[in-house]
């Protein structure tokens, strides 16, 4: 019985990790190439989940809500980033979190005075269950896991092997040199910030249908990426995504003994473990 | 034509005592509206002043302050719960000691890391006592929070007296006042000038041989204290404690108040704090409780067209 209780909660820390992860991947990626701490996060991948409400309610079908959410919150995401990120290029990344943090008041109560306070529901696409145990299990979560593996995949691939990501990777290590080299590096920052945002949207469409969309998930989200990064080493693709499974992981195991709310403090306390011996990220190498 | 250091010297004192006594005279002349509104900008102010410590003096921008003005307040409603009948130096003590307790844990933690690290942890430590508060219901009241008696002005066996809202402003303006005196103090003496070169240059200063971290621990406990001292007046004022004290959307609201009024000059978050609510009151006739679209972008373009915030022009002459 216990065994099956931890093989369930397992399962569910795989797959609520790997939203995170696909939150914090893209806050990661933003961090590392132009060192802005998107304190907006959050609210981007909160709005993704309400574009994909309006568009699943206009379109009927969930594939289509995922894409034309992406695309939008990208869109979004490019405008903001040349508006008010662009100015900042150079001085001190802490101005970056305080325009961000201004940012992410005007989407979050934009979105509450657009939509309400009441939470609204995702419908899942399809909704199949599977025997675990004593448990229906829905196939649904599976997908959305393996979905997310998919995505953060795709970014790796794209960032190691494709032409534009090799732009990207270059504008990380040197900016002017970059620059020399005719790569647009206004332009690398803007496409950067608009992928990081149409990963937000996916995670938060995907995870709708779990929890429900209201204004204010975001926070929960942007707190919880936040530790991930630290603990995963910042602009640290690969330290983030074992970051979030694993601190997912202790917070499912801990919600056998402990109410979900109080789970949360189990990753508080994995962020100060991290912060005293490894304070560069726990899956970052030792430098020799 | 400079004015000579003498002259600037009277100038700024001139300045302070015409502000004081402008502020003594505000509850006489106001209305009770705007008398309670000015009493709530002097106690925000001390929270942000308390934060320019760190934000605009040691480079470290905090975005934790929450987790010390909460502690403060819930250590001054555990004296005020506990001890009958309650009193207001018992609640002030026990509401520092809260507020210190935290400050020593966050800074031994914090201090070990830099920039937006800094700032990322204190954001998670603050939600880390959000969490205990929230959920720690039978000590805490939980979400509905604490509420208990105002405890009366006066001093232990001379004399006593009840809160009027004239003598609780004044009681308020007379602690931040020197509060503001002692900070002050404190930003010139030489520990303040490491600060600051740690602000400037943290390797440099290293090198010269101050050792950095404890510079740091001491300037997050000191911020921290003074936090708590303005959760307790908080706490006295309105007479209840809520969770909500301690998320950490005040302490972003500390970093608005320290970025629209200037950082790094003590009376500019305290300005600050009173344009903020001013663009409140001004917002919500028309947006109601959305009020925050409208300051969100006034703060954002102050960001990047105007870092240095309203009163940033003068701030050389304020730290003279």
């Amino acid at each position: 019985m216990v065994l099956e209780q931890l093989l369930i909660q397992a399962l569910n820390g795989i797959v609520s990790g790997m939203i995170l992860a696909l939150v914090a991947s893209g806050l990661t990626l933003i961090f590392g190439i132009m060192d802005v701490v998107n304190f907006a996060h959050g609210d981007l991948f909160m709005l993704g989940a309400y574009v994909g409400v309006i568009t699943l309610a206009t379109t009927g079908n969930f594939w289509v809500a995922l894409l034309l959410s992406c695309l939008t919150i990208a869109l979004l995401g490019a405008a903001l980033q040349v508006a008010a990120l662009r100015p900042l290029l150079g001085r001190d990344p802490l101005t970056t979190i305080l325009a961000t943090f201004g940012i992410s008041l005007v989407l979050q109560n934009y979105a509450l005075w657009q939509f309400g306070p009441v939470a609204r529901k995702i419908n899942e696409p399809f909704t199949g269950h599977f025997q675990l145990f004593y448990l229906e299990y829905p196939w649904y979560r599976i997908v959305i896991a393996a979905l997310s593996a998919l995505i953060i995949g795709g970014l790796w691939l794209f960032m190691k092997f494709g032409t534009y990501g090799i732009w990207i990777r270059a504008t990380t290590q040197d900016r002017v040199m970059a620059a020399a080299m005719g790569i647009p590096v206004p332009l690398v920052h803007t496409a950067v910030f608009a992928i990081g945002s149409a990963m937000a949207a996916a995670s938060g469409v995907l995870f709708g249908p779990l929890v429900g969309v209201n204004h204010a998930m975001g926070l929960d989200v942007i707190l919880r990426a936040f530790i991930v990064v630290v603990v995963g080493g910042m602009g640290n693709l690969a330290g983030s995504v074992l970051a979030a499974i694993f601190i997912s992981l202790l917070e499912a195991f801990a919600s056998l003994w402990v109410s979900p709310a109080q789970a949360v403090i189990v990753s508080f306390v994995v962020l100060i473990l991290t912060l005293l011996w490894r304070p560069a990220g726990l899956f970052v190498p030792t430098p020799k | 034509m400079t004015p000579g250091p003498r002259r600037a010297a009277a100038a700024y004192w001139v300045g302070f005592v015409i502000v004081l006594a402008l502020l003594a005279a505000a509850p006489l002349v106001l209305p009770p509206f705007w008398r309670r509104f000015v009493t709530e900008i002097l106690i925000w102010g001390l929270l942000a002043m308390s934060s320019d410590i760190l934000i605009g003096y040691t480079g470290m921008v905090s975005f934790g302050h929450s987790a010390f003005f909460g502690l403060g307040m819930y250590g001054a409603a555990a004296a005020l719960l506990t001890v009958s009948p309650p009193d207001l130096w018992l609640a002030l003590v026990y509401g520092l000691v809260g507020a210190g307790l935290v400050a020593v844990f966050v800074a031994y933690f914090a201090t070990r890391l830099r920039d937006i690290y800094f700032s990322i942890t204190t954001l998670v430590f603050s939600q880390i006592f959000y969490v205990i508060i929230f959920t720690w219901t039978d000590v805490t009241g939980g979400e509905n929070g604490l509420t208990f008696r105002q405890p009366r002005l006066g001093i232990p066996g001379l004399w006593h007296a009840s809160f009027t809202p004239e003598t609780l402003h004044w009681f308020v303006l007379a602690v931040v006042a020197a509060s503001y005196l002692l900070l002050r103090r404190i930003t010139r003496s030489p520990f303040g000038m490491v600060l600051q070169s740690i602000r400037e240059n943290e390797p440099r200063t290293r090198a010269i041989g101050y050792h950095v971290e404890r510079y740091k621990i001491a300037a997050v406990m000191l911020s921290g204290l003074f936090a708590g001292l303005a959760g307790v007046l908080y706490a006295i004022q309105n007479k209840f404690v809520a969770p909500d004290f301690v998320f950490f959307l005040i302490s972003g609201e500390v970093v608005i108040f320290n970025v629209m009024g200037g950082m790094g000059t003590l009376v500019g978050p305290v300005a600050g704090a009173a344009f903020f609510f001013l663009l409140r009151e001004a917002f919500s006739r028309f947006w109601t409780e959305y009020y925050l679209i409208p300051v969100g972008v006034i703060f954002t373009l102050m960001v990047i067209f105007a870092p240095q915030g309203l009163l940033g022009f003068a701030r050389r002459a304020l730290n003279r």
